[in-house]
């Protein structure tokens, strides 16, 4: 692979990391969510992928397969045996923030992700460490969809997008951390999901709903 | 520039003129065709425009000098941006004059012809589809200047010819992040302006929905069929750049041969055939967006364009 090849993927990569991040934000249905969800699964695992296999680093490529696994296919599996069947269950109810205003404010993280991760990418300027503030915006973005959504499952979305951006700055920083870190922060996700899908279906079991704002009534 | 350019640049006026219609019609066919129809068949517009030029001119009383000069700035400005634009050759003589932004500025010189037009009339329905236009306008505006913006970071050039004979020296540049976001950023917006499903209803009569038929409403006999066939020319013109800026193969150089301009045109035609084609077959699965939900679609696609110039401007223009 020479390095004009290398570069393009991890540009590619970062980039349709990104976009997925504001494809969430921008769709209601939750299922098209939990699908879009996959895809950045994918985005995240070929970072790790094109990086071990441009260094002939095998270790790299192991954590890259085992990202795939998880965050493309498990994760996204699990969440969407969560998603409800009744149709009210099926989209999202109005967020706190309006689309237009929410794809807006969107935008302003990016920018903002570009301004403060200057410093690092001038450290140590290389192909990956400036696809960084693609991932940095993507943490962002998470952080915003976890406040402004009303459903469990999108917040739970959200939730394994600010994992999938700390993973992909992770990698794009230090080329991968150990296999043992990796593994251990993919099982607690992995746990995370687990536990939330139950506490999902509890909570639909006795309020008919996962509307979390209407959780605020209740009282001890 | 060479006097072979100059005549490539006044084929490329006579062709959009005389192929606009014809565009049309065959986007209505294919959508007849895959909805089980049978169709008015490809040159219906054309009979429709032949029709309505031999009308009596007709103008609704109270109407000034805006309502009468609209539909010839429309068709004017557009047939100045098919001048403009590298459609069969590059080096058009008025390329050094006009960059991007002009074409943009252009493009809505014509928008604010027809919606002065629509307010002119007094009606209702003018009023309205005026309102509606500007609306959708002002989103639109500004997604188109950040994508052309993203466009031009590569080649260091706001000049179209200078981003085709870029891409088409690299043609790896498209593919990268920035560029395929403009696009797609660039593709919701064109549909938008060119008023097109899910944004706006070409077919429709329906007063609730449509935006532009209503500015046009009051507009009869030659002066209906000059506006029709202008927004015939924006589509065609739109289709021929936006191919020509991702996929500029065969478009012939800033100074061709005969066979060159030849192969330009054929090139040109068999791009411009296949986007009207997709256009028209993806038009015939969706439905129209309510109009609340349209700010939606472009605030969207002006993020896209706004990721598009960061990606392009930090990711790939970055100096190694």
């Amino acid at each position: 692979m020479t390095q004009t090849t290398y570069a393009g993927l991890l540009d590619l990569a970062a980039g349709a990391f990104l976009l997925t991040a504001v494809l969430i934000v921008w769709r209601r249905e939750l299922r098209a969510i939990v699908r879009l969800l996959a895809w950045q699964g994918m985005a995240l695992a070929a970072i790790p992928l094109v990086e071990g296999i441009y260094q002939g680093d095998r270790a790299i490529v192991t954590v890259g397969v085992i990202v795939l696994v998880l965050k493309a296919l498990v994760l996204p599996i699990l969440l969407g045996r969560v998603v409800g069947t009744e149709d009210q269950e099926r989209r999202e109810s109005t967020p706190l923030v309006n689309t237009t205003a929410s794809l807006l404010i969107t935008a302003g993280l990016t920018v903002m992700a570009y301004a403060v991760t200057r410093p690092i990418i001038a450290l140590d300027p290389t192909e990956a460490t400036r696809a960084v503030p693609a991932a940095f915006a993507v943490i962002l973005i998470a952080v915003f969809v976890m406040v402004s959504r009303r459903r469990a499952l999108s917040q739970a979305v959200g939730f394994l997008m600010l994992d999938n951006g700390i993973a992909a700055t992770g990698f794009l920083i230090t080329a991968g951390v150990p296999l043992i870190v990796e593994l251990g922060a993919s099982l607690d996700a992995l746990f995370a999901v687990l536990v939330l899908g139950v506490l999902t279906g509890r909570m639909r079991r006795a309020f008919g709903d996962t509307d979390l704002d209407q959780l605020r009534e209740l009282r001890d | 520039m060479s006097a072979l350019s100059v005549v490539a640049a006044a084929l490329q006026v006579v062709g959009v003129l005389a192929v606009a219609p014809l565009v049309v019609g065959g986007m209505r066919q294919v959508r007849a065709r895959l909805e089980g129809r049978a169709g008015g068949g490809i040159g219906q517009p054309w009979r429709d425009l032949r029709k309505q030029l031999r009308k009596q001119q007709i103008t609704p009383t109270g109407t000034t000098l805006v309502f009468a000069l609209a539909p010839a700035v429309l068709a004017g400005s557009t047939l100045l941006i098919a001048a403009i634009v590298p459609i069969i050759a590059l080096g058009s003589p008025l390329d050094p004059v006009a960059d991007l932004f002009g074409v943009v500025g252009l493009l809505f010189l014509g928008t604010v012809a027809l919606t002065l037009a629509g307010l002119d009339t007094g009606t209702a329905f003018g009023g309205m589809g005026s309102s509606r236009e500007i609306t959708i306008a002002a989103l639109v505006e500004p997604t188109i200047l950040l994508a052309v913006f993203a466009l031009s970071v590569p080649g260091h050039s706001a000049n179209l010819a200078a981003i085709v004979s870029g891409t088409a020296r690299n043609p790896g540049q498209v593919l990268t992040p920035g560029s395929l976001l403009a696009l797609v950023a660039l593709v919701i917006v064109i549909i938008a302006e060119a008023g097109r499903l899910p944004v706006d209803n070409p077919t429709t009569h329906l007063e609730l929905t449509m935006i532009h038929e209503a500015m046009v409403l009051e507009y009869a006999g030659p002066k209906l069929a000059l506006v029709e066939w202008a927004s015939a020319m924006r589509l065609t013109v739109m289709l021929a750049l936006i191919a020509n800026l991702f996929l500029p193969w065969g478009i012939a150089g800033a100074h061709p041969t005969v066979f060159a301009v030849l192969l330009g045109i054929v090139a040109v035609t068999v791009k411009v055939v296949a986007l009207a084609s997709l256009l028209a077959a993806g038009e015939v699965f969706i439905a129209k967006l309510r109009l609340f939900r349209v700010p939606e679609l472009l605030a969207g696609s002006f993020l896209l364009a706004l990721l598009a110039v960061t990606a392009s401007y930090f990711l790939a223009a970055a100096p190694v």
